[in-house]
């Protein structure tokens, strides 16, 4: 046994090691992400947007849940300035993550955050979330970050080719009840949500305002049930505790 | 393919790499105040159920179902049911398609 303790960590990992460690934590989220990316390609080529187009989605967007959510608007008639705006809202979400990333990419080349920007996905950030908290000093942790990435990104367009040509193949497939995939999904993420304080509420005015406003155009009834719904949310924890005024984080 | 299907996805990939990048891009520059983070922090939950809840209630669209026979509502319940007593998103899902086909077509309901 060495009795001489080395000054820094012995390995600090390489980065083709941070590359494959973050690709292989994120294997358990690839497995979770594949028949959503089947079904998101065997919706797309019964959709307006057509076996042509679905590939093209996933590989520019590369947000799962936006992507369901364009089909079902593209699906009933909805305008292209309705789409994107919808994607702006759902995707809010990403800004959370990238507020608490951050701090990591202030010391990376801009290219390093465009490609890590692009990449960041609900599944990466829970990756590496999780290896940022630990030993921080590691030089190449931006090679982590990037194997998550790009493992989600191979596996999204993987999966989405493979639903589109299966679509394409046996169009009966997408009137097998696919489309419910979409709620299933969408609920499985929310319920475990509404455990935590405000989550019902939030839940329950958004549903509220959502059926209220179903019939208004452009989707307003979609957009006024969110903001409805966060109003709600940010009003009961300013109830439940007050004015955080002065907190530092 | 026509010219709005591809503004559509020009236009998804340019709000969601917008969203993605502002603050990478900005480094410490730009920082959120911690009642907008919790702002943030309920925009999931909102913006999922606002979607869902009327797929689920008015399946097609018009007409309220409320019936236990609505392949949606069975499956909606059991994907809810599996999420919080599993934990695992998979079961969610995988449970949730597999009552909503048994409602739909076993069962011949619709």
């Amino acid at each position: 046994m060495d009795s001489i303790p080395s000054p820094s960590p012995p390995h600090p990992a390489g980065r083709s090691t941070e590359f494959f460690h973050g690709a292989r934590d994120t294997l358990p989220l690839l497995l979770g992400a594949a028949p959503f990316g089947l079904i998101f390609g065997a919706l797309a080529s019964a959709s307006p947007l057509g076996v042509a187009g679905a590939l093209p989605m996933s590989a520019l967007v590369f947000a799962g849940s936006a992507q369901f959510i364009a089909l079902s608007l593209l699906g009933s008639g909805a305008s292209v300035l309705v789409v994107v705006f919808t994607t702006l809202v759902v995707n809010l979400r990403h800004l959370l993550y990238a507020a608490s990333l951050q701090p990591q990419m202030a010391r990376l080349p801009q290219r390093w955050r465009v490609l890590l920007a692009f990449w960041l996905t609900d599944e990466t950030f829970a990756t590496v979330h999780h290896r940022y908290t630990r030993d921080d000093d590691a030089p190449f942790k931006h090679w982590y970050t990037a194997g998550s990435g790009a493992a989600m990104y191979l596996n999204w367009l993987g999966w989405t080719a493979a639903g589109a040509w299966l679509g394409a193949a046996s169009p009966a497939l997408t009137h097998l009840g696919l489309e419910f995939a979409l709620v299933a999904t969408f609920v499985g993420i929310v319920a475990p949500l509404l455990r935590e304080r405000p989550g019902m509420a939030v839940a329950l005015t958004a549903a509220a305002v959502a059926l209220a406003g179903r019939d208004l155009p452009y989707k307003l009834g979609l957009m006024l049930a969110a903001c409805a719904g966060v109003a709600v949310g940010v009003w009961m924890d300013g109830r439940r505790r007050p004015a955080p005024v002065g907190e530092t984080r | 393919m026509n010219w709005s299907l591809w503004a559509v996805i020009a236009g998804m990939a340019a709000v969601t790499f917008a969203i993605r990048y502002t603050l990478f891009g900005l480094g410490g520059r730009l920082r959120f105040a911690p009642r907008v983070q919790q702002a943030l922090r309920h925009v999931p939950v909102a913006v999922l159920t606002a979607i869902v809840v009327p797929m689920v209630l008015l399946p097609d669209g018009r007409h309220w179902d409320l019936s236990w026979r609505n392949p949606w509502l069975a499956g909606a319940l059991a994907s809810a049911a599996l999420a919080l007593g599993t934990r695992k998103l998979l079961a969610a899902i995988a449970g949730g398609m597999a009552v909503y086909l048994l409602w739909r077509f076993g069962l011949g309901l619709r």
